[in-house]
């Protein structure tokens, strides 16, 4: 089992110098600026993070201290991460559109001394709280803009620091340090971002990183020609485990984007083999071709309708390597080179050989559509505390109703109450200064509890995941109420962004529903209906009445499971304002923080319980600046249409 | 010490120099109509000067006057310590002089990259036939130039719509191609025509970090006429207050607001 630790390698630093060694000359990474994309090789990157290494050495860095690492995807950061890791720090990357209180909160906690950040913005955040950060010592900052009238007292530019690193020659006591690391020694911590209370730092030691790394690369054959978009935020641990620890094992290129407003531009021209993304990237690449295809021509129209028809028959089977006609093969040919071939293109997915999808269920339809095309998108299952990998789908064994087979090296196990557990090389160390929270978590013998309710299907052995363990509950007559099953089934419509569903202790069910502005909005253009605001529009009734029809639909379905059937919503209104992480409703992930909204909104609740028609309410907002203010509106609370479930049949 | 032309430090550290503009005495007529009445006043290297006024006070003919446009009948303009003789907009531009509009005046068929490097026209030596031919210095001037022009884009965060014909663009991003337009002519002094006219708040806010940032930066002086209180308070270090042609103000923001006709100007006087 320690093959790794064996073979002399023992923390991230040792695969990069495997790397320099085994492909020095090859691309490791490459960024978009200046209209330009700049590639450095995996020597030019090691001799990078050795500068910023030595540079931090002698600013005072010592064994042991952590590193805040806050800013968008650039190669720089991800160096920082592991200049960190070279001379014994822990890297801790933060989440960068966090607010100020929340960057406060776990530089504090962890004791930060040094923070690398991108640029001003988040320079000016931390000067918010700098007060409060006793430890902090030093900013180095990568992009100087703004912050010349800075007083450079405690900041320094990351190309400074690595000037002094440079001149001080200090480069053996780096070796030296990094030579000391075993292969127990924390090598990342990160924070969850946590539906209840406070984020937790979850330390992942480089056993954990490595080993998972290792099993999951070979799991899907994954190679050092790779490329990959690094766009998703440095401090969730899906990007640690893809840019850093894959890359880092399989040694291919991690690409990062010119700006966020540019990564779908950027996935185009990068066409990367090997693709993250989490459900709504999906979901909004899909809504936008939808939307362009009802705006083109009318062949066009006929052309994408009748081969989609054909790939939604026969492409998931083409891919799985399933027995197929030869007719519906040809078929399948001459769409793929007139629309789906094209289409893959647009998207930037031509060249996808594995893709994944995970943090949240993705609908039936969208994860057909992909698949459809030919692009192998699948599922996994996962936490922080894992460090990613519990559950993933194999090639060949992939549907959009399970998460998969437990990864290499997992196993799992099923509560009385039905929660899943889980042991692997991958459960965290524990939770940084929490040892109360680390208990809760993991028992003696290893097993960790993932907070969510499932079961392993007969047959396939798939694992599926039906709610938060907690969620789970009982309505007042004992029925079982999942509200997340519910509320993924209304999230698969392409007007619906978001729902939250009540009902536990209740005699029935109410949902809260967030229309998808970009859907709706185009849709009441086609329909010359004009709006002035998203709250205009969410309530307008033609809007209402056909998430109506959509809630009726809904509760058509989950009547059919006997287990959940009541679940059905009753009654529902449409929210006037988007849920917004700046106001704590739902995670910077864009999972719903259920108590929170359910305290707000209170009075809504009661006004849907109450049987009224309308409601007058006022809401706090914050905007992005931090800054406040109320928006005031009267909903309508609509009856929706319920399903005969059986046993009422039976009656 | 705004009387004096020692170069001054600002409380948030820029040095302002010495005057880069001069205008003295300026009167503008158009047929009968005195659109600028014998106004002076001076541009200091390094500074935001705004221009403010409310409508048909003459602001923006004082901004046509500057870049060249407009020649006034009476008065002298003088930059850089010389008395600059009358001269056509292109020559104007060439001293380093370059500007926006109040109205966009973009080639709305065109990229936005495209439309950048137009600015760049005055910085390109070689000839039409070799860069039609795309051959030799020409291709090297392209270069240099496109990436003076790729270092604004990014400088302006507009790397998302490099491609994208200006025509598609919303009102708030047409006025950031244009700022960058003008920025890619390296310009000396900047004037700005309403920059943040027509735009929202938060747009607003983007915008006069950008004014902000462009002057911190680069350095460039900058002109600006602007009818958001707010923001020309804030943004700019003197202000210059025009009514009916005249010049009724003239100081720093403080100064101007306390100034009694700059008050009854903007808040109307009451006629008993």
């Amino acid at each position: 089992m320690n093959e790794t630790a064996s073979s002399g390698i023992k923390s991230i630093p040792d695969l990069l110098a495997r790397n320099v060694a085994r492909h020095g000359t090859k691309t490791a990474y490459r960024e978009k600026e200046f209209g330009i994309w700049q590639s450095w090789t995996w020597t030019e990157a090691a001799a990078e993070i050795d500068a910023l290494a030595t540079g931090l050495l002698t600013m005072g860095a010592d064994v042991g201290d952590h590193i805040a690492i806050v800013g968008r995807n650039r190669p720089a950061l991800y160096w920082a991460m592991v200049a960190a890791q070279r001379i014994g720090c822990v890297p801790v990357p933060l989440y960068q559109d966090a607010a100020a209180e929340e960057v406060a909160y776990a530089m504090d906690h962890c004791g930060a001394r040094f923070a690398v950040v991108g640029d001003q913005e988040q320079v000016d955040k931390i000067a918010d709280v700098r007060a409060s950060l006793h430890a902090l010592e030093h900013i180095i900052y990568l992009d100087g803009r703004g912050l010349r009238k800075y007083d450079h007292s405690h900041m320094t530019s990351y190309a400074d620091v690595q000037a002094a690193g440079r001149k001080s020659g200090r480069i053996a006591d780096v070796e030296g340090r990094s030579a000391a690391r075993s292969y127990d020694d924390t090598c990342v911590m990160l924070y969850t971002s946590g539906t209840t209370g406070r984020p937790k730092g979850v330390v992942l030691s480089n056993r954990n990183v490595i080993e998972t790394s290792k099993n999951s690369a070979e799991f899907d054959h994954l190679k050092a020609g790779d490329e990959v978009l690094a766009y998703l935020p440095m401090a969730w641990v899906g990007d640690f485990i893809f840019s850093i620890g894959q890359a880092m094992w399989t040694g291919f290129c991690v690409n990062c984007p010119e700006s966020p407003d540019t990564m779908m531009t950027d996935l185009r021209e990068i066409g990367p083999t090997y693709f993250f993304a989490p459900p709504r990237v999906f979901e909004n690449q899909l809504t936008t071709v939808m939307i362009r295809m009802e705006d083109a021509g009318r062949i066009k129209k006929w052309l994408f309708d009748h081969f989609m028809a054909v790939a939604r028959r026969v492409g998931p089977a083409i891919l799985d390597g399933k027995p197929v006609s030869g007719v519906d093969r040809f078929r399948y040919w001459l769409g793929n080179l007139l629309v789906y071939g094209p289409l893959k293109n647009t998207l930037g997915l031509s060249r996808v050989r594995v893709g994944y999808t995970a943090g949240e269920a993705i609908g039936p339809e969208i994860f057909d559509f992909y698949r459809a095309l030919g692009i192998n998108l699948k599922q996994l299952y996962g936490q922080t505390e894992a460090t990613v990998f519990i559950t993933q789908q194999p090639d060949g064994e992939v549907r959009s109703d399970t998460v998969g087979v437990p990864s290499p090296g997992v196993e799992l196990k099923i509560a009385e109450n039905g929660e899943v557990f889980y042991r692997s090389p991958g459960v965290f160390v524990a939770y940084y200064k929490n040892a109360e929270s680390t208990a809760d978590t993991k028992d003696a013998e290893g097993w960790v509890a993932t907070g969510d309710a499932g079961f392993i299907e007969e047959g396939s052995g798939h694992l599926r995941i039906i709610d938060r363990a907690k969620d789970v509950g009982k309505m007042a007559d004992g029925r079982l109420f999942a509200p997340k099953y519910v509320e993924n089934k209304l999230k698969f419509y392409p007007n619906i962004l978001e729902a939250v569903v009540f009902g536990a202790g209740r005699d029935f069910c109410v949902a809260f529903v967030n229309i998808d502005l970009t859907a709706v909005g185009n849709w009441a253009e086609r329909n010359n209906i004009a709006y002035s605001s998203y709250q205009e529009l969410s309530q307008h009734p033609q809007v209402l009445a056909q998430i109506s029809d959509h809630v009726a639909e809904v509760n058509k379905s989950v009547a059919a499971d006997p287990m959940l059937a009541g679940c059905q919503v009753h009654r529902f209104l449409v929210l006037h304002k988007e849920l917004d992480p700046d106001d704590g409703e739902i995670t910077r992930t864009r999972k719903v923080r259920r108590r929170t909204v359910e305290e707000k909104y209170a009075d809504l609740i009661a006004a849907l319980y109450g049987g009224k028609d309308e409601i007058y309410t006022e809401t706090e907002v914050t905007y992005e600046d931090g800054r406040k203010g109320k928006i005031k509106a009267t909903l309508d609370l609509r009856d929706a249409i319920v399903a005969p479930t059986r046993q009422v049949a039976a009656e | 010490m705004l009387d004096s032309v020692e170069p001054y430090v600002t409380a948030d550290g820029r040095t302002i120099g010495g005057v880069l503009m001069d205008m003295r005495g300026i009167t503008l007529r158009f047929g009968g109509v005195e659109a600028i009445k014998n106004i002076s006043f001076d541009i200091r290297e390094g500074e935001i000067r705004a221009i403010i006024g409310p409508n048909g006070a003459g602001k923006s003919s004082m901004l046509n006057v500057i870049s060249g446009f407009y020649h006034p009948q009476e008065g002298e303009v003088w930059f850089r310590g010389e008395k600059r003789a009358a001269m056509k907009p292109y020559q104007v531009a060439r001293l380093g002089i370059a500007r926006t509009f109040q109205n966009i005046a973009l080639f709305e068929g065109m990229t936005v990259l495209d439309n950048i490097m137009t600015g760049r026209l005055t910085h390109m030596k070689t000839g039409m036939l070799s860069q039609a031919l795309w051959y030799g210095r020409a291709q090297a001037e392209e270069v240099a130039n496109r990436e003076v022009v790729e270092r604004i884009i990014d400088f302006l965060e507009i790397q998302a719509i490099r491609k994208t014909p200006v025509g598609r663009l919303p009102y708030g991003l047409k006025k950031r191609v244009e700022l960058a337009r003008a920025l890619a002519a390296e310009p000396k002094l900047l004037l700005l025509d309403e920059p943040m006219a027509g735009m929202n708040v938060e747009e607003k806010e983007d915008m006069s970090r950008f004014i902000l940032d462009v002057n911190d930066e680069f350095g460039t002086t900058i002109a600006l006429i602007e009818h958001d209180m707010g923001v020309v308070m804030d943004i700019s270090d003197r202000v210059v207050v025009m009514d009916y042609g005249r010049k009724i103000g003239d100081g720093t923001p403080d100064e101007v607001r306390g100034n009694q006709e700059v008050i009854d100007a903007y808040l109307g006087v009451a006629h008993d």
